[in-house]
C-alpha cells in the first residue's frame, strides 16, 4: 500500500501547463527520485505536494487520506516535511530555534499557558531544546547550535533546514535540492545523511540536478519533463531509457 | 435618467478625476520602487497651496501653477534621494513609515510655511454653472476631466511607446534584469516620484477652485487616491484610473443617496470588501510567490 | 530557556518595577503624574502593537480605532446604560476582542501594503463613526465619562490611577514575555522569518496571526478604555488615523521586537511633545522629522540598537 499517491494531478499557471495528469505512487521506506530538465515542473510537484500550491485539476492521497485542497499546514499535520531550493531558514532565529520550531506540531500550548508560563511549559521546553540539540548533532551542526542562523555558511544551512524539517517527525520527507551549490564533500554528506534517515525508514522524495547522487542513492526514479511523466522506474532502467536520454541529451545522443 | 442621477454622476466623476490622477501618482512609485508613498497627499496639498500663495503674491495663474508644479516636483525628488533611497532594501514596514513620517513633516512644514487657513482658488475659466439635462456642472469640473483625460492619455503613450517608460515599467517587473541591461534604477526612482509629485500638484491645482485648498487638504486625498489604486489593482495604470473613478461614482452617490457623513465609510467599506476578495484588486497582478 | 536570555528578562522587570516604584520621587505635581499615567497607557497599547509588528511581522495602521472602541464602549455603557464601570470595561474590551477576530480572519490573509491600508480603512470607518453617531458618543465634541468605582468608591486621583496603570503595564510585559518565549512566541516569529516555512512546518499562519491581532486589540481597547474612565471624557480626535501612526511610531522606535523597546518608545514619544508644547507649532515638523530619521539611520529601533552597540564590547 503506498505511502503517497496522485491521479491525474495538474498545475496550470495563466496557458502554462506546469504539471500534466501525474500520476505516481510512492512506497514507505523508499528514497525516490524525480528529476527532469529546468522548467520541467519538478519544485511545482514538490508544491502541489504539500499543499503550498492548490491543484488545478487531480487528487492526493497520503496514507489513503485524501488531502486534495487542504491548507499547508495541514499537509504537514499529515506527516509530510520539505525543505526549499531557495532557503527558506528563519533567519531571524538561532540554528537551535529554527529547529526548535519544527517540533511546533508536537507541541501542544495553549494560548493560556503560554501567556501565564505554567510549569509543566518549561519541562516540555527543556525537552524540545534537548531534542532539537539531539538533531543538530545528527546532521553534524553540533557547534552551530547557538549561533544566529544568518552567519551560518550556506552548506551548514542547507542542513539546518533538513533538521528543522526532521524535527516535526514526518513520516514523508521532500528535499529539494539538498546538494544545490554545495561542493563534493558536502554533497557525500548529505548524501550519507539520506542514507542514513531512509535506513531508519522514513521515506525520502529527492528533487536533484545532480545524477550521480541521484542514480546512487535511489530506489526509483521519476522524470519529468514540460511536467509530463516520461519515465518511472529504478535507477538502472531510466537511465538507459531512450526517452530519457534524448529529454536530457538530444536525439543525436540516442541514436549514438 | 433622473436629473439628480445625472448631477450625482457628474460630482463622482470629476472627484474621480481628481483620485484617478493620484492614485496614478501611487502606482507610478510602486512600481518603479514597492514603496507606497504616503506622501503623496501632500504633493496635491503642495500645488494647491503653493500655487494660492503665489496668485497672492500677484502672479497670474498661468504663471503660478506652473511654479507650483515645478516646487513640488523638487520636493518629490528631495524625498526620493534623501529618504527612500537611503532606505533602499528596508522591510515593507520601515519605508511605510518614513513616507508616513514624510506626510506628516511636509505637513507640519506647510502650516509653519503657509497657515491653518482655507484657501480659495480662482477657477480657471469662471464658475457660470453649465446646464447639462437637468443637471449642473461647473466649467472648472470640464477642466478637470478634460485635463486628467490628456494626462492619461500621454502617460500611456509615456509608458507604452517611450523607451523611458518602456524602462520604467521593466524596473517593476524585475529589477535585476532591468539593471542588467543598463536601466539605472536610481534614476527611475528619482523621475517616479518626479513624475508622481508634478501629478499630485496638478491634481492640487484642479480641484482648488472647487473644493479650495489648505494645509491638510492631502491626509484624506492621500488616502483615497491610495484606496483607490489598491481598489483598481496596485501597479496598474489603467487600474488606478479605473479605481480612482469608481472611488469618485461611490462616494457621490454614497453622499446622495444614503448619507453624506457616511460617504467615506461606504467608500473605505467597499475598498475592505474588494481587498478580502480580490486582493490583487481589480485589474491587478496576480503574483506568485517563487518558493 | 538559555540563561543568557533568562538573566536579560529578568533584568528588565526589574528594572521596569524599579523604575515604576521610584518615580514617583520625581513626579512633584499632578501634571507630572499626568504624563507618567499616559505614558503607562500608550506603553500597554505599543507592547501588545510590537508583538503584531516586530514578531509577528504583520502591520496595523488602524490601531486607534481598537483604542477608541475600547474607550467608546467603556464609555457607553456606563454612562448611557448605568453599567457598573468595571463590568462596562471587561464587556467592552471582550467586544474588542470578538471584533478583532471576525474582522481579523479576512484581513490578515493580506500582506504588506494590501493590509497596511486594509487596517486603515478599518481604523477611518471607526473614527468616523466615532465622530457622527452623536446619539451614542456624543458627535465631534465627545462625552463625558463617568469614573472607575470599585465597590461603589470612585477611583480618582492621580496617585490611585498611577498605581493602577503602572501595575497594569507589569503584567502585561510580563504576560508578553511568556508569550515570546514559548512555543507559541517561536511560531511568531518564525511567521516573521519565512511564512511559507512556517506553514510547511504546521503552523497556520492565519490563525496564529488573527490571535496576535486580538491580543494587541486587547491591549489596546483596555488602554482606551482605562483613558475614558481616567480622563473623564472620550473624543473622536483620540480614535484618528493620526493616533494610530503615532503608535506605530513609538513601536518602531523604540525598539521592533522588543517588548521593553515598545515601553521606552512609548515613553519618550509621549513626553516629547509635552516638552515641545512650548514648541507647539513645530511638533509635527518633529514627529515627522524623528519618524523619517529613525527609520533611515537606526531602522531597527533605539532599544535593539543600543543592545547591539553594548553586545559587541563585550568580549564575551
Amino acid at each position: 500500500m503506498s505511502l503517497l499517491r496522485t491521479e491525474g494531478l495538474s498545475k496550470v499557471f495563466g496557458g502554462v501547463h506546469a504539471v500534466q495528469a501525474l500520476e505516481f505512487a510512492i512506497e514507505p521506506g523508499a528514497v525516490y527520485s524525480i528529476i527532469g530538465p529546468n522548467g520541467a515542473g519538478k519544485t511545482t510537484l514538490l508544491n502541489l505536494l504539500t499543499g503550498i500550491y492548490r491543484p488545478s485539476a487531480g487528487r492526493i492521497w497520503f496514507d489513503e487520506r485524501e488531502l486534495t485542497g487542504l491548507a499547508t499546514h495541514q499537509f504537514a499535520a499529515a506527516g509530510i516535511g520539505r525543505t526549499f531550493q531557495n532557503l527558506q531558514i528563519f533567519f531571524n532565529m538561532s540554528a537551535l530555534e529554527n529547529v526548535m520550531t519544527g517540533r511546533y506540531l508536537h507541541e501542544r500550548c495553549g494560548l493560556a499557558a503560554a501567556l501565564l508560563r505554567f510549569p509543566s511549559l518549561a519541562r516540555a521546553e527543556r525537552s524540545c531544546r534537548a531534542e532539537a540539540r539531539e538533531l543538530l548533532c545528527a546532521v553534524g551542526l553540533e557547534q552551530y547550535a547557538d549561533a544566529a542562523s544568518e552567519s551560518m555558511p550556506y552548506g551548514a544551512l542547507k542542513r539546518l533546514e533538513i533538521a528543522r524539517a526532521l524535527a516535526a517527525r514526518p513520516r514523508l520527507l521532500l528535499l529539494d535540492e539538498p546538494a544545490a551549490g554545495l561542493n563534493a564533500t558536502e554533497t557525500q554528506e548529505i548524501v550519507r545523511l539520506i542514507e542514513r534517515l531512509a535506513a531508519r525508514g522514513l521515506t525520502v522524495v529527492l528533487v536533484e540536478h545532480n545524477m550521480r547522487l541521484v542514480m546512487g542513492v535511489s530506489d526509483r526514479v521519476l522524470v519529468l519533463d514540460y511536467g509530463h511523466k516520461l519515465a518511472e522506474g529504478d535507477a538502472d532502467s531510466v537511465r538507459r531509457d531512450a526517452r530519457v536520454i534524448e529529454a536530457y541529451l538530444g536525439a543525436e545522443a540516442r541514436n549514438a | 435618467m433622473s436629473a439628480q442621477l445625472l448631477q450625482y454622476l457628474l460630482a463622482g466623476l470629476t472627484v474621480g478625476a481628481i483620485y484617478a490622477l493620484v492614485a496614478l501618482g501611487f502606482s507610478i512609485i510602486y512600481n518603479a520602487s514597492q514603496v507606497i508613498n504616503f506622501a503623496q497627499g501632500e504633493f496635491v496639498m503642495i500645488g494647491g497651496m503653493a500655487t494660492a500663495s503665489l496668485i497672492g503674491t500677484g502672479l497670474p495663474l498661468p504663471l503660478a501653477a506652473p511654479l507650483a508644479i515645478v516646487a513640488t516636483t523638487l520636493v518629490g525628488l528631495a524625498l526620493a534621494k534623501f529618504a527612500v533611497e537611503r532606505a533602499r532594501g528596508a522591510p515593507v514596514v520601515t519605508l511605510i513609515i518614513i513616507t508616513i513620517g514624510a506626510s506628516i513633516l511636509l505637513r507640519g512644514l506647510a502650516s509653519l510655511v503657509w497657515d491653518k487657513n482655507i484657501h480659495p482658488l480662482p477657477p480657471f475659466s469662471g464658475d457660470r454653472p453649465i446646464a447639462i439635462g437637468g443637471a449642473t456642472l461647473l466649467p472648472q469640473s470640464l477642466w478637470v476631466l478634460g485635463v486628467t483625460l490628456v494626462v492619461v492619455a500621454a502617460l500611456w503613450w509615456f509608458f507604452n511607446r517611450t523607451l523611458h517608460g518602456k524602462a520604467m515599467l521593466a524596473t517593476s517587473h524585475n529589477r535585476l534584469a532591468a539593471q542588467l541591461v543598463g536601466v539605472s534604477v536610481r534614476r527611475v526612482l528619482l523621475v517616479a516620484f518626479g513624475l508622481s509629485a508634478a501629478l499630485g500638484a496638478l491634481a492640487g491645482i484642479l480641484v482648488a477652485p472647487i473644493t479650495f485648498t489648505s494645509w491638510d487638504v492631502g491626509v484624506m486625498l492621500g488616502l483615497k487616491g491610495f484606496a483607490a489604486a489598491i481598489l483598481g489593482g496596485l501597479g496598474s495604470g489603467p487600474g488606478a484610473v479605473v479605481g480612482g473613478l469608481l472611488l469618485g461614482l461611490i462616494e457621490a452617490l454614497s453622499a446622495g443617496y444614503v448619507s453624506s457623513a457616511y460617504k467615506d465609510v461606504i467608500a473605505f467599506g467597499i475598498m475592505l470588501t474588494v481587498l478580502v476578495l480580490m486582493p490583487g484588486g481589480l485589474l491587478g497582478r496576480r503574483s506568485a510567490e517563487r518558493v | 530557556m538559555s540563561p543568557r536570555i533568562r538573566t536579560a528578562r529578568t533584568g528588565g522587570m526589574l528594572a521596569l518595577a524599579a523604575v515604576i516604584a521610584l518615580l514617583p520621587l520625581a513626579l512633584v505635581n499632578n501634571y507630572f503624574y499626568d504624563v507618567a499615567i499616559l505614558v503607562g497607557l500608550n506603553a500597554i497599547v505599543c507592547v501588545g502593537l510590537n508583538l503584531l509588528i516586530g514578531y509577528a511581522g504583520q502591520i496595523s495602521l488602524g490601531h486607534a480605532g481598537f483604542f477608541g472602541l475600547g474607550a467608546y464602549g467603556s464609555a457607553i455603557l456606563t454612562a448611557r446604560y448605568g453599567w457598573p464601570p468595571l463590568a462596562a470595561l471587561a464587556a467592552a474590551t471582550a467586544g474588542v476582542a470578538l471584533l478583532a477576530y471576525l474582522v481579523g480572519r479576512p484581513i490578515l490573509r493580506l500582506k504588506g501594503h494590501y493590509l497596511a491600508m486594509a487596517t486603515l480603512g478599518l481604523g477611518v470607518i471607526i473614527s468616523i463613526v466615532a465622530a457622527n453617531e452623536d446619539r451614542y458618543t456624543g458627535g465631534p465634541d465627545g462625552m463625558s465619562v463617568p469614573p472607575l468605582a470599585l465597590f461603589g468608591h470612585a477611583l480618582t486621583g492621580e496617585k490611585i490611577w498611577y498605581a493602577i496603570v503602572g501595575g497594569l503595564l507589569l503584567a502585561v510585559v510580563w504576560l508578553t514575555l511568556n508569550l515570546i518565549e514559548s512555543p507559541r512566541g517561536r511560531a511568531l516569529r518564525a511567521l516573521h522569518g519565512s511564512e511559507v516555512a512556517a506553514e510547511v512546518i504546521g503552523i497556520d499562519s492565519v490563525r496564529q496571526k488573527a490571535l496576535v491581532f486580538v491580543l494587541s486589540a486587547v491591549f489596546a481597547a483596555l488602554a482606551g478604555a482605562l483613558t475614558a474612565h481616567y480622563s473623564g471624557f472620550i473624543t473622536p480626535g483620540q480614535v484618528t488615523f493620526l493616533h494610530s501612526i503615532e503608535l506605530v511610531t513609538m513601536v518602531v522606535f523604540g525598539g521592533m521586537a522588543s517588548t521593553f523597546g515598545a515601553v521606552v518608545g512609548a515613553a519618550v514619544l509621549t513626553t516629547l511633545p509635552q516638552l515641545l508644547a512650548v514648541l507647539k507649532d513645530y511638533e509635527m515638523v518633529v514627529y515627522g522629522a524623528v519618524m523619517m530619521l529613525t527609520m533611515i539611520f537606526i531602522p531597527r529601533g533605539l532599544v535593539p540598537t543600543l543592545a547591539a552597540r553594548f553586545a559587541r564590547k563585550d568580549p564575551r
